[in-house]
């Protein structure tokens, strides 16, 4: 890069960066700060909250909802590693073996997108009812005990995430793994790789960026929802995104649902720096300075 | 993606390897002074807002009808029927043919809470809502708008089919006194219906549902009111004048229930999950009921089990801010004309306010035939529908929360309704 001359050069880059930067300061930064400020107060939503650095609020939001927390990350991870199970072989057969055809399997992808999510978690509700579509004749015929249910259960949930946030997992995969030069694979053979070992040491390293990104841009939108479990869920499912919804807009309870907020928010930052700096440093600096 | 790689490796770097400098070491030094931001940022309460001042005595008098009228209300409360494939209001048709006022109709309302979590922040900011007409319940919302000035002052010369034929006991409600704010739309009962061909039993108590038979078959109302108050109930407490001790219990015997459930349901969502076979046992309104009894599930039953139900009254009120209140108030007097209050007793089986309905019902009864008649006759005798004095002696009510209880309440109740 060559040396910055002249105010005016030095100016540029804060130029361009104001835009987006001022969009972040409106849009991220103050509601944040704001957020932080709530989750710190304490009144009611009739006579008004007052900022008393009322830390009970973090205690409460775990001493009341520690429970939903640890469920939140648990099904997180679990659909988060079925998500990379299914979605690797798809994104892989489409970046290597989709031809002329890869645009159309990834708008395949693409299509339920086309349809709110809402509308499609509730028509698994049609489809999985205790006495409905699948259960029903399986009951009838004497396949499943009579007071079985998928409704109203982890299994349900975690379907039900696994199902909506998949393509979240293929696209990033696909990028990886669609860059990734078939010549590298033909060499690793050329060396007397067997396909396995291609795979292990060629690309599955290379494609450990989409790996990456995928694991991210799934498990923290999954570890917030709360609309699988609000439709798909019973008692024992509810996630920590419907108990600040409900805390927030039923009872009004501002500081407490912020503090919730927060917690949720220090816990996923937590975990992706861990998750980074495990995954980042070791893997997928090295192969992507190569 | 159109870079090479799709993480950069510098941002990589950045998210991973700790670099802090004296530089970041300052600027957290800066973030201190934020501390002074973040006391700033209290939130106003809503009695702070523009519900202070008094309403203007001529508020009425400059009142012209609108021709309009905006009306929120609970899924299956109003008469309906299919015309030509659409669902049609015949008592709403027959008031926009009396009066030029078209009825924009709509059931939104499925949770007071949930409801009013919507418009408060409307009306906190002296903003319509949206709606002229309103139906709230009693024992915690709507006090909670009245207590708040949220609502308009009725001027009860517009009500004389009110005067004249509510009964006694919707007149002067200990929670609005003289009926300030607020008339009664129905009033009915929380209790508890199953389906017997499932249950495989008749359910007569709320002990019932601890039956091992029936772990994972029962629903209960998810909001944080219900189903504390039936469960208080059940252990012999008044709600209305139960203690914070007593709601700890509650919340015990709550906890005690809640591996037997199996979804926690919007308040209108027992007939949905009765029917579907998806619950054996729900909570239930004793209306609801009635009319699923009539529209393809006669099984289901509803019961007040035997340490007693909940009775409530729903009310009418118009928010702050609505935009047609004359044509509001015009609708609040006329469901209260005998016949008008008949069709909907017809059609939504609530316990009416108005007591001359029984009169036009066995009217009607005596001049049908066939199916109309038994379906009349089972309204007249239905003792949710005209409940006798011993079966209301049966029942308890809500209880009305001060601000800061409704907080203790809700923590104390909603970390068990959301599980």
């Amino acid at each position: 890069m060559s040396a910055r001359a002249g105010g005016g050069r030095g100016l540029a880059p804060y130029l361009i960066g104001l835009p987006g930067g001022l969009w972040l300061a409106v849009f991220f930064v103050i509601p944040i700060l704001v957020m932080l400020s709530l989750s710190l107060q304490s009144g009611n939503a009739e006579e008004g909250f007052r900022f008393t650095w009322a830390w009970s609020n973090y205690a409460d939001a775990w001493e009341f909802y520690s429970t939903q927390f640890i469920r939140s990350i648990v099904y997180a991870l679990i659909v988060t590693g079925l998500c990379l199970a299914l979605a690797y072989p798809m994104a892989y057969w489409i970046a290597f073996y989709g031809g002329a055809r890869k645009s159309t399997y990834l708008f395949l992808i693409l299509l339920p997108f086309f349809v709110s999510f809402v509308i499609r978690t509730a028509s698994w509700k049609f489809i999985l009812n205790d006495q409905g579509l699948v259960l029903g004749p399986l009951k009838d015929a004497g396949l499943l005990p009579d007071d079985f249910h998928l409704l109203a259960t982890s299994t349900a949930v975690i379907g039900g995430l696994t199902y909506n946030y998949l393509p979240f997992m293929v696209l990033p995969l696909y990028v990886a793994l669609e860059r990734i030069d078939p010549s590298l694979v033909e060499a690793a053979h050329d060396l007397f790789a067997s396909r396995a070992s291609a795979f292990r040491r060629v690309v599955f390293p290379l494609s450990l960026p989409g790996v990456f990104a995928g694991v991210l841009i799934t498990f923290v939108p999954v570890a917030s929802d709360f609309v699988n479990s609000g439709i798909l869920g019973g008692t024992q499912t509810t996630m920590i995104g419907n108990v600040i919804q409900t805390v927030y807009l039923n009872s009004n309870d501002y500081p407490l649902a912020s503090a919730m907020s927060f917690l949720l928010m220090a816990a996923l930052l937590v975990g992706i720096f861990t998750y980074a700096r495990a995954l980042g440093t070791e893997q997928v600096m090295e192969v992507s300075q190569r | 993606m159109t870079t090479k790689r799709p993480l950069d490796p510098a941002l990589l770097r950045g998210l991973t390897m700790p670099r802090i400098s004296r530089r970041d070491a300052l600027r957290g030094a800066g973030l201190l002074g934020a501390s002074a931001f973040l006391a700033a940022c209290g939130v106003e309460g809503s009695n702070e807002g523009g519900g202070e001042a008094p309403q203007a005595s001529g508020f009425w008098a400059s009142q012209k009808k609108a021709g309009q009228l905006d009306f929120a209300n609970w899924p299956l409360y109003m008469d309906q029927e299919k015309q030509k494939g659409k669902t049609v209001y015949p008592s709403l048709q027959q008031f926009t043919k009396e009066t030029g006022i078209k009825v924009n109709y709509k059931e939104v309302i499925q949770e007071n809470d949930a409801f009013l979590g919507k418009i408060n922040p409307s009306l906190k900011a002296g903003q319509p809502t949206g709606w002229d007409l309103i139906v709230i319940t009693n024992g915690g919302s709507i006090e909670k708008l009245i207590r708040q000035n949220f609502l308009i002052e009725l001027d009860h010369s517009k009500l004389p089919n009110f005067q004249k034929y509510a009964g006694a006991a919707y007149k002067n409600p200990t929670f609005d006194p003289g009926n300030k704010y607020t008339i009664a739309w129905q009033a009915g009962l929380t209790g508890l219906a199953y389906n017997p061909k499932l249950t495989k039993r008749p359910i007569t108590s709320f002990e019932d549902l601890f039956d091992p038979a029936f772990k994972g078959k029962i629903t209960m109302f998810g909001d944080d009111t219900d189903f504390p108050t039936l469960t208080m109930i059940a252990l012999g407490i008044d709600p209305a004048k139960s203690t914070e001790e007593d709601w700890k219990r509650t919340a015990e015997k709550m906890k005690e229930l809640r591996p037997q459930i199996r979804e926690f349901i919007d308040n209108a969502g027992e007939a949905e999950v009765l029917q579907s076979g998806n619950a054996w046992i729900s909570m239930a309104y004793s209306g609801d009921i009635f009319i699923l009894n009539n529209s393809g599930a006669p099984d289901i039953k509803f019961v007040v089990p035997k340490e007693g139900a909940v009775l409530w009254q729903d009310n009418m009120a118009i928010p702050k801010g609505a935009k047609h209140p004359l044509d509001a108030i015009t609708y609040m007097d006329y469901v209260y004309r005998p016949e008008v209050a008949t069709m909907l007793t017809e059609y939504i089986a609530y316990i009416t306010p108005v007591p001359s309905v029984k009169d036009q019902l066995q009217a009607e009864a005596a001049k049908a035939k066939g199916e109309d008649k038994d379906y009349l006759d089972s309204l007249i005798d239905s003792p949710l529908v005209f409940p006798t004095e011993a079966d209301l002696s049966n029942t308890k009510r809500y209880r009305v929360l001060s601000v800061e209880e409704e907080q203790v309440w809700d923590r104390i109740f909603q970390p068990i309704v959301q599980s």
